[in-house]
């Protein structure tokens, strides 16, 4: 055992042992982080996941500045208790525009990541401004203050930029015409045609019920997309995954 | 340091031999049973990398020798309690919804199936004791907008109200008159409907208020205001309102209008957990028979 006596000489060298040590943390690294980025089978191809509309996407920033993720996870794990509960159970594509994503597994709210379409819209004003108005045993606390706060969104093409900068798929036409698609979304009465072939499957609705564009509005146009993208009547799962 | 290993004079130990400013250090080796466990740990680590999905290859990980999936766990597992159920899961299927009710066996595993479905879709909305809330119609008791037998609520549950999704959803649209009729007029047909439900009310606001009624209401509504299912007119004539029956809550009613929308479950619940959550709520209380008479 000539070789393990040689310890010695790293453990004499500072600088020798902190290389070594580097060395090692490396291998894990190599081997629990590398193979993500080349296996292609580490994303599922589905049809049907597109990016985040103008109005979604400042929605979902919306959703992590306040927190949300702190009480709401957004992954439903392969169990029977919670595909019975909450629906399919997430696949990694259906994330894969979000930056960051919101999986999780605990959970003081319920998982949303299937809470698109659940609710009417008209609920989901309910349930914000005053939860307990309509789940009185919910802890959540009051979020009221959203329809009231205009919604700013000069940033909103820098905000896309952002995205397809980290790898979302945004064409120059999207960012170009992210300010009047992000309003079109909250009026039905606008042109929505462009919104919806540039973003499929969009609710396009007046979110708040109200005049004027709110915080309100993003952040149900969030809620109402989340999980309604990949049609699981079509979806054949790869049971080796 | 390197210095040849020797014995410790006090514990009779042998040192490592390493020495740092004279201090040395003993060697006390680990307990053979505890070395053993965890070369034993290491070799179990290795067969259930080779029993499991584990390494990470070229193209995909290592599918292991067992075959273990997770997908395929979940979903044998539904599988599994759906059979212990098979043979009631599928005459519910199968049965003509109104029906059910003379089948008390299938009718019990339907309500108490229902009443899970219920808990996890339908409370947050119509309430965790489905008394509802404003705006949420409550299906204690028998004043129903659409329907109030099996089938009718099957139908309202799979296909929902006035929502997007779904082209076959129960749909009425009642006119916002705040854009169609003054506001005088419009506090006329509040003292109306007061009148129409027996509460306390104008009589000369009433009165005037009956013409407009007719004008304007009576086509949906009914003359007597007691409402028609077809269109989802609701009853005025009782005393159950859904957003509210004082004055201020009237008028907004009127000059706005209502819209509420139920999503269609049908597209996310399977057709047993349709079937029995119907039935569920069939029989909270105000469930109808077909004929629409009394069931008893």
């Amino acid at each position: 055992m000539a070789f393990l006596d040689k310890h010695a000489i790293l453990e004499k060298s500072p600088t020798l042992l902190l290389v070594a040590s580097l060395l090692v943390v490396t291998v894990g690294g190599i081997v629990e982080i590398a193979p993500l980025f080349w296996l292609e089978n580490t994303i599922e191809k589905v049809e049907g996941v597109r990016p985040y509309s103008p109005l979604e996407l400042t929605g979902r920033d919306i959703y992590v500045r306040e927190g949300c993720y702190v009480c709401h996870s957004q992954m439903i794990r392969p169990m029977r208790d919670e595909v019975e509960r909450y629906g399919h159970y997430s696949l990694a594509a259906e994330s894969m525009y979000d930056h960051p994503h919101q999986w999780g597994s605990k959970r003081t709210g319920p998982d949303i990541a299937r809470v698109g379409g659940r609710y009417s819209d008209a609920w989901h004003v309910d349930h914000l401004s005053d939860p307990q108005s309509v789940v009185p045993e919910s802890i959540m606390p009051k979020y009221a203050f959203l329809a009231d706060t205009p919604l700013k969104s000069d940033y909103i093409q820098a905000l896309l930029r952002t995205h397809r900068f980290v790898g979302v798929p945004y064409s120059d036409e999207m960012i170009e015409l992210a300010p009047a698609d992000l309003r079109a979304q909250a009026d039905p009465d606008s042109d929505v045609d462009g919104v919806l072939e540039r973003y499929p499957g969009a609710a396009v609705a007046n979110f708040d019920g109200q005049p004027g564009l709110t915080e309100m509005d993003a952040l149900i146009a969030y809620l109402q997309v989340l999980g309604t993208m990949v049609d699981f009547s079509t979806f054949t799962p790869d049971a080796s995954r | 340091m390197a210095d040849k290993k020797k014995t410790d004079e006090v514990s009779g130990v042998e040192t490592t031999g390493h020495s740092w400013d004279g201090i040395e250090e003993l060697n006390n080796p680990l307990p053979r049973w505890w070395l053993w466990t965890l070369y034993m740990t290491i070799i179990w680590g290795i067969g259930y990398t080779i029993a499991y999905p584990a390494w990470p290859m070229v193209s995909g990980a290592t599918q292991g020798l067992l075959g273990w999936s997770t997908r395929a766990n979940v979903v044998r597992s539904i599988e599994e309690h759906e059979a212990l159920n098979a043979g009631l899961v599928s005459q519910l299927v199968a049965v003509d919804m109104d029906a059910l009710s003379d089948d008390t066996d299938l009718l019990r595993y339907a309500v108490a199936r229902g009443s899970s479905v219920f808990k996890a879709n339908c409370s947050q909305c119509h309430g965790s004791g489905a008394a509802g809330a404003k705006g949420y119609p409550n299906l204690l008791d028998n004043d129903w907008l659409w329907g109030g037998s099996l089938s009718e609520i099957a139908y309202s549950v799979r296909h929902g109200i006035r929502n997007d999704t779904d082209t076959d959803a129960r749909f009425s649209q009642m006119p916002a008159f705040g854009e169609i009729l003054e506001d005088a007029d419009i506090d006329a047909l509040v003292e109306q409907v007061l009148a129409l439900s027996g509460q306390d009310h104008d009589q000369a606001a009433a009165a005037r208020g009956a013409v407009l009624f007719e004008e304007n209401c009576a086509a949906c509504h009914g003359e007597t205001g007691t409402g028609d299912r077809a269109q989802g007119a609701p009853n005025l004539a009782d005393e159950i309102w859904l957003y509210g029956a004082d004055r201020e809550t009237l008028k907004t009613t009127i000059s706005m209008a209502r819209f509420g929308v139920m999503p269609a479950w049908g597209q996310r619940l399977n057709e047993p957990d349709i079937r029995a959550v119907a039935a569920f709520v069939h029989g909270l209380g105000g469930g109808e028979n077909p004929a629409g008479l009394d069931p008893n």
